[in-house]
């Protein structure tokens, strides 16, 4: 009997299907409706960190440099109050093989694929994921499949991903390109059945192992250059696994007081899956139509149990608006010679007003560059916004709308940051966990699981669950 | 030259979803249009610009659908110079001269 291939089927079959395609027994950590074992799981599933580092420099991925961005830090001083303004630097993870950081979370998916000897890898991405994956690929000898969501219904398609579609051609994989809609997924499904390839999930244990060398090194890098620890390691955050992997990692360089600091691009108020709202962003990762969604509810995922828990590890979230991303890019260019972004470039925005709170001979680290490309790039990305009537102008950025205006600064000190309410996002977190799980008591173990998934106390989840009602809890 | 050869490198395009099959969980304006694709791969034969063609992906999986361009590039550029931006350096480089004087 040929496989029924509707949406409804294939989403019903899609357990069994990412189990066969990823190779991991979810179940063996799962513990109740609510707790699961994530540190066992990453210990169990994953690699270990000199695995990873061993994985990573037969492919030639990390060991990235650390550069120092001496002007900018300039003017952040000239635009802070007196001995105030930290050194800021940047790990230049646009020199991994394929241009960013992705490299590392796809390095150890891809080896892991070859050593249990899947035929090939397929990753449902829009973002530089799919490139690093396709590279690994090439180098490790495995086919691939990206697939992608590239036009609207007027085939019209971004430019920064159109540029990606490209790269992932250029290193010899199928690329799958859809139109708007989260049913990206399904066909990813799909094709993982009928292919019988690996998923190479950026949420596996294997992609966030692999994102941990990166927290590692850098604090590393920062110690060994200024002889102390950084104050604050800023991270793009859209699907929690850069920020999970890279406080993993610096985590186990023993850097405890190092603050952990996510920032994205505001987009408030464009619907993700919208086919009108799709191309009037200029930003098509790294923004809180993935950071916060991700991060309220992780297991939203293309695997059961999603390794990216940013909650467990983010110190602040921050925004910053598009326009400033770009301003910044500009200047890292202009200032620094480093042509490197857009996108990449947000935790750079963020940086500049949080060095400004900072003493002079602090560290901030800025944690990733992203390779610069035709569509991937300030000129095209502004041009192709105004060709969609968004209103383009120098500016206050605070005053811009996503969708609607994007607003360059008209001056450096007007860079700032918008603190979005943690408290509010694990409560949120708390909130699913439980409508999800359908459950009417919590345990003991369940309330500890959601104090670790939250880094709260146990008191804290308890009250939640309190104000939230009509859920007992059953501990000591 | 709207006719391809068996072995060129063509776009192919077909529906995999249409409205009624999609995902209940959509906005309005995404539910009432298909779910589209287009994938690129070499001809298994010689067919013409619109008609039902099977290609042989870099993947090697068969896939049909209809040809629509042959020989698919990329066009996307740098864009052009962007008024808004373009002062940016000249500014930033007069505030490092200020900060030094």
């Amino acid at each position: 009997m040929p496989r029924d291939l509707s949406y409804k089927a294939v989403m019903a079959r899609r357990g069994e299907i990412m189990k066969r395609a990823l190779g991991i027994e979810y179940d063996e950590f799962i513990q109740t409706k609510i707790a699961f074992d994530y540190e066992g799981m990453m210990r169990k599933a994953g690699y270990s960190l000199d695995e990873v580092r061993k994985i990573q420099r037969e492919t030639g991925v990390g060991n990235t440099p650390l550069l120092e961005l001496k002007n900018i830090t300039r003017l952040v001083r000239q635009t802070s109050p007196k001995g105030f303004g930290a050194r800021i630097v940047v790990k230049d993870e646009a020199a991994n093989p394929s241009g960013s950081f992705k490299d590392r979370r796809a390095s150890v998916s891809v080896y892991h694929a070859a050593k249990l000897g899947y035929p090939g890898v397929i990753a449902a991405t829009s973002g530089n994921y799919g490139a690093a994956v396709a590279s690994q690929a090439a180098m490790r000898n495995l086919r691939c499949i990206v697939v992608q969501e590239v036009f609207d219904s007027r085939q019209m398609g971004q430019p920064e991903i159109i540029e990606k579609s490209r790269k992932c051609e250029a290193y010899g994989a199928e690329v799958v390109r859809l139109s708007v809609g989260p049913e990206l997924f399904y066909v990813a499904l799909v094709l993982l059945e009928e292919t019988g390839f690996f998923n190479a999930s950026l949420y596996s244990p294997f992609g966030i192992s692999g994102v941990e060398t990166l927290g590692y090194e850098l604090v590393q890098q920062v110690r060994e250059r200024y002889g102390k620890d950084p104050a604050y390691i800023v991270v793009t955050h859209a699907g929690g696994g850069n920020v999970t992997g890279t406080a993993r990692g610096a985590l186990k360089a023993g850097a405890k007081n190092t603050r952990i600091i996510g920032a994205s691009v505001d987009l408030s108020g464009l619907h993700m899956a919208s086919d009108i709202d799709f191309n009037r962003k200029s930003f098509t990762t790294g923004h809180t139509g993935f950071g916060v969604p991700f991060a309220t509810w992780p297991d939203r995922a293309d695997v059961p149990k999603n390794a990216a828990r940013p909650l467990r590890y983010l110190d602040r979230y921050v925004t910053v608006t598009q326009g400033e991303v770009f301003y910044v890019t500009e200047a890292l260019a202009q200032l620094e010679g480093l042509e490197r972004g857009p996108a990449g470039n947000t935790s750079l925005a963020a940086a500049i007003p949080l060095a400004r709170e900072l003493p002079e001979d602090e560290i901030v680290v800025v944690q990733e560059t992203e390779y610069t490309g035709a569509g991937k790039h300030p000129q095209a990305q502004l041009a192709f916004a105004r060709a969609n009537g968004i209103e383009i102008r120098r500016g206050d950025p605070r005053e811009s709308t996503p969708g609607k205006s994007i607003i360059i600064p008209e001056h450096f000190s007007q860079l700032n940051v918008v603190e979005m309410d943690l408290d509010r996002m694990r409560r949120s977190y708390i909130r699913n966990c439980i409508e999800r799980s359908g459950v009417a008591e919590i345990n003991e173990a369940e309330l500890k699981f959601l104090a670790e998934e939250t880094r709260e106390t146990e008191a804290y989840v308890a009250e939640v669950i309190k104000e939230l009602g009509g859920v007992r809890i059953n501990a000591s | 030259m709207d006719k391809c050869q068996q072995g060129d490198w063509v776009e192919i395009h077909y529906i995999v979803l249409d409205p009624a099959s999609r995902s209940g969980d959509l906005p309005a304006e995404t539910r009432k249009v298909p779910l589209e694709c287009r994938i690129n791969g070499w001809a298994l034969s010689s067919k013409r610009i619109g008609e039902e063609i099977e290609i042989r992906t870099p993947a090697n999986r068969t896939v049909k659908g209809t040809l629509v361009r042959i020989n698919p590039g990329y066009e996307h550029t740098f864009g052009p110079a962007v008024p808004e931006l373009s002062s940016i350096g000249a500014e930033l480089r007069a505030m490092l001269r200020e900060g030094e004087s």
